[in-house]
């Protein structure tokens, strides 16, 4: 019925507006582990709750819908999500995977799948004749992630899910930064969609979960049956929890994305700051792939300072974003890449990424941004007054 | 010193010390540990006060610039619990447009204990004024009225208020602090149906109450903890939760209400709307009574449901709903009639929200021909 819809308005109204019932406008929060079966001999749709409980599947229609996917899935959290999609790789298998790469995402791929014998090689996902070079016959995999974290390199996802293609491998698309209100990527070739549900989707830094959607049905079986047997499913108090979140998703990611790009021209005008990696600037390496692919360049970017200590005096005198791990929250948060999402990475690969350690990442979240450029710019005064001069 | 929405993103963050939670943690706990005799770390026993409560009653109380705030179960639970702060004898002066619920509690409750209602239209300070008696003790505004939108002027309400002695009550739920500010205005307390705009998604049940000035908040506390309607730790947390996304929503709701309004009143089935300039609601008459029903069975997008300040678009019919427990007489005679529909415009695509409109009416035109 959703499908005469614009996507603002399938945030709120899907075959789960009501519950049949009782009329309910929220979903029923379904706490049952298990469900009574009238027959012996056949089991009704719902026999357990780790294999399928009525309030996640709820979300996973709602998400796949809103991904423009046949089928959805949820996950204890974003690297379940991740590592159960891993799980669908078998020993001798290649994973071509972006260079950049979340810390936890790296983590998992350098310490776990290559004990079970799972290969990776990283490389630079914006340079497709790179890529090209990297494929092996065994790769069965190129994993994106974009915009990238923290630099935010924009990856040409229909470029590199043909390429994938042409070498018989599925595209992973890691879509937290942007969630469907700005990127589809199953409508640019992708064949499954990752979510750190805990971001945006959900908004309100009060869930961890993970979200994956696929557009083929027979690789929707594949995945449902490694989600049902290695069991990182969410939690139906948490499912609700990102349904909920999920309806404000149109209205805080306009506020959100207009607010990152009023803040991040500001930090690009001030002479405290050496480099803000934002694809929303036209001079960004790949603003016309962003441009082309996804409706907005988000609200997250990263800036480095001028030094190291210039950057610890300048989160010393910020009041008003959280300094925390995490992104897409009502709350802005500042992170530090090196110390946080990056942590797992060791200093020699952060280093060859350019992930400085002068460089902070800024999740945008619903303040007025007039409040933040004002704490920001009393944190940078100070910062020049001690650090640059 | 925040703006209001940088308020709003950041209510609960930076409460707890311990682990730096950005979120408050739900303390579904009903008691509190002392060390000794006298040694009480603030917190007692739930009803009386809750760290999760507390943290939703200052937000409230700072976005209302109220003294204090008051968790309640309900929007109505919010009112009985003001209602203990009088006594038999007492008069109240009550908008004569008021929701059903507040009427019933008065009519069917308060009056059995001697309170008695003076229904006034309140948007007239002449209307309040001659009403006054000498056993009036509170002036009671709901502005905008529910369902007819009629708007009343606060601060000379709250002149008169003051120059009689008596207390000026003002229901808050259409347009919540962001667009209204009672107390700055003069009102002695604010009230809300927590349920509406500040929750916000049609999943939680709440009522607020703040107040200014140091004897009427004691005695409020002692009646909110004596009478017991108190919030729930986690509805507590859920409408903070609300509360987040309120001046995105709110903004949004009033683009969609003003686009509608201007559609609604061009379109020839409808014979008048009413929208007060602000906020999400609208009330509107259709031209022919007997459209009203097939009209709202042809809604597909827009639910047919009682509430309101949700997320999603609904439209209640006053006469049968919110309504009903007003007697047809006094209903009619305050405009609230069977062609009236009361619309909360939703956070959707507006187009979409008019094709769904405009559908319903060409059917509800075409099936009662």
């Amino acid at each position: 019925m959703s499908e005469q819809y614009s996507f603002e308005t399938k945030l709120l109204h899907n075959k789960h507006k009501f519950d049949p019932a009782t009329g309910a406008v929220s979903v029923p929060i379904q706490h049952a582990s298990t469900f009574h079966q009238q027959e012996i001999d056949s089991f009704g749709k719902y026999d357990y709750a780790r294999s399928l409980n009525p309030t996640r599947e709820a979300l996973e229609e709602i998400i796949a819908d809103l991904e423009d996917g046949t089928k959805g899935f949820a996950f204890a959290s974003g690297m379940a999500a991740i590592s159960s999609a891993f799980l669908l790789l078998s020993q001798g298998d290649h994973v071509l995977i972006s260079e950049d790469v979340y810390g936890g995402t790296y983590r998992m791929v350098t310490t776990v799948l290559n004990r079970f014998g799972i290969e990776h090689t990283f490389v630079d996902m914006t340079d497709l004749a790179a890529i090209e070079n990297a494929v092996k016959p065994n790769t069965k995999v190129f994993y994106i992630e974009t915009p990238s974290n923290p630099l935010m390199k924009v990856t040409d996802i229909k470029a590199v899910s043909k390429l994938a293609k042409q070498n018989g491998a599925w595209t992973f698309v890691d879509n937290t930064f942007l969630t469907p209100a700005l990127q589809k990527p199953l409508c640019l070739g992708a064949d499954i969609v990752l979510h750190s549900a805990t971001k945006f989707l959900s908004g309100h830094s009060d869930v961890i979960a993970g979200l994956a959607v696929v557009k083929d049905e027979e690789l929707g079986k594949l995945l449902g049956s490694i989600q049902n047997s290695f069991g990182a499913v969410l939690g139906v108090q948490d499912c609700w929890l990102l349904m909920r979140g999920l309806k404000t998703l149109h209205v805080r990611m306009k506020h959100s994305c207009e607010a990152a790009n009023e803040i991040a021209s500001y930090l690009n005008n001030h002479s405290a700051i050496k480099k803000v990696y934002y694809p929303g600037f036209t001079d960004h390496p790949q603003y016309d792939i962003q441009q082309e692919q996804a409706t907005s360049p988000g609200a997250v970017f990263s800036f480095e300072l001028h030094s190291e200590e210039a950057m610890r005096t300048f989160v010393k005198n910020v009041e008003l974003p959280v300094f925390a791990v995490s992104l897409g929250a009502v709350e802005s948060i500042l992170s530090y890449p090196a110390k946080m999402s990056h942590a797992a990475m060791d200093p020699t690969a952060r280093e060859e990424r350019g992930i400085s350690d002068a460089l902070l990442r800024l999740s945008v979240g619903l303040e007025n941004p007039q409040d933040l450029i004002a704490d920001f710019e009393k944190a940078l005064k100070k910062t020049a007054e001690l650090h640059y001069i | 010193m925040y703006d209001v929405e940088t308020k709003l993103a950041q209510i609960g963050n930076r409460s707890e010390k311990t682990t730096g939670t950005v979120n408050p943690p739900v303390y579904f706990s009903t008691a509190f540990r002392h060390a000794g005799i006298g040694e009480s770390t603030g917190y007692d026993y739930t009803r009386t006060g809750n760290p999760t409560r507390e943290i939703l009653e200052q937000a409230i109380a700072d976005l209302e610039d109220g003294d204090r705030g008051f968790a309640c179960s309900s929007g109505m639970a919010a009112i009985q619990t003001i209602l203990s702060l009088f006594q038999s004898g007492d008069e109240w002066i009550i908008s004569k447009d008021l929701y059903g619920g507040t009427y019933r509690l008065l009519e069917q409750g308060f009056k059995k204990w001697g309170l008695r209602c003076c229904y006034v239209n309140t948007s007239s300070i002449e209307d309040i004024e001659a009403a006054i008696t000498e056993n009036t003790k509170a002036i009671f505004i709901e502005t905008p009225t529910n369902p007819l939108m009629e708007t009343a002027d606060i601060a000379k309400a709250a002149e008169l208020a003051k120059k009689h002695n008596v207390l000026l009550i003002v229901d808050n739920t259409f347009y919540t602090p962001l667009i209204q500010q009672p107390i700055r205005l003069g009102a002695d307390i604010v009230i809300h149906s927590a349920t509406k705009y500040l929750g916000g998604h049609n999943d939680v049940l709440a009522g607020l109450i703040v107040a200014k000035g140091d004897e009427i908040c004691q005695e409020l506390a002692l009646h909110h903890n004596a009478a017991g309607a108190v919030l729930s730790p986690f509805d507590s947390w859920l409408l903070m939760r609300g509360m987040k996304t309120l001046a995105l929503r709110m903004e949004k709701h009033e683009e969609n209400a003003k686009a509608l309004q201007s559609f609604l009143k061009n379109h020839d089935a409808v014979l008048d709307v009413l929208y007060p300039g602000r906020g999400g609601m609208i009330s509107f008459r259709v031209q022919d009574e007997t459209w009203v029903n097939p009209f709202l069975q042809n809604l597909t997008l827009i639910s047919f449901a009682e509430s309101l300040g949700g997320v999603e678009s609904f439209i209640t019919y006053p006469a049968t709903q919110t309504h009903a427990d007003i007697p047809e007489k006094i209903r009619l005679e305050t405009g609230v009639c069977n062609r009236l529909l009361r619309f909360s415009v939703g956070i959707e695509n507006v187009d979409d929200l008019i094709k769904d409109l405009d559908k319903a009416f060409t059917i509800a035109k075409e099936v009662t021909k």
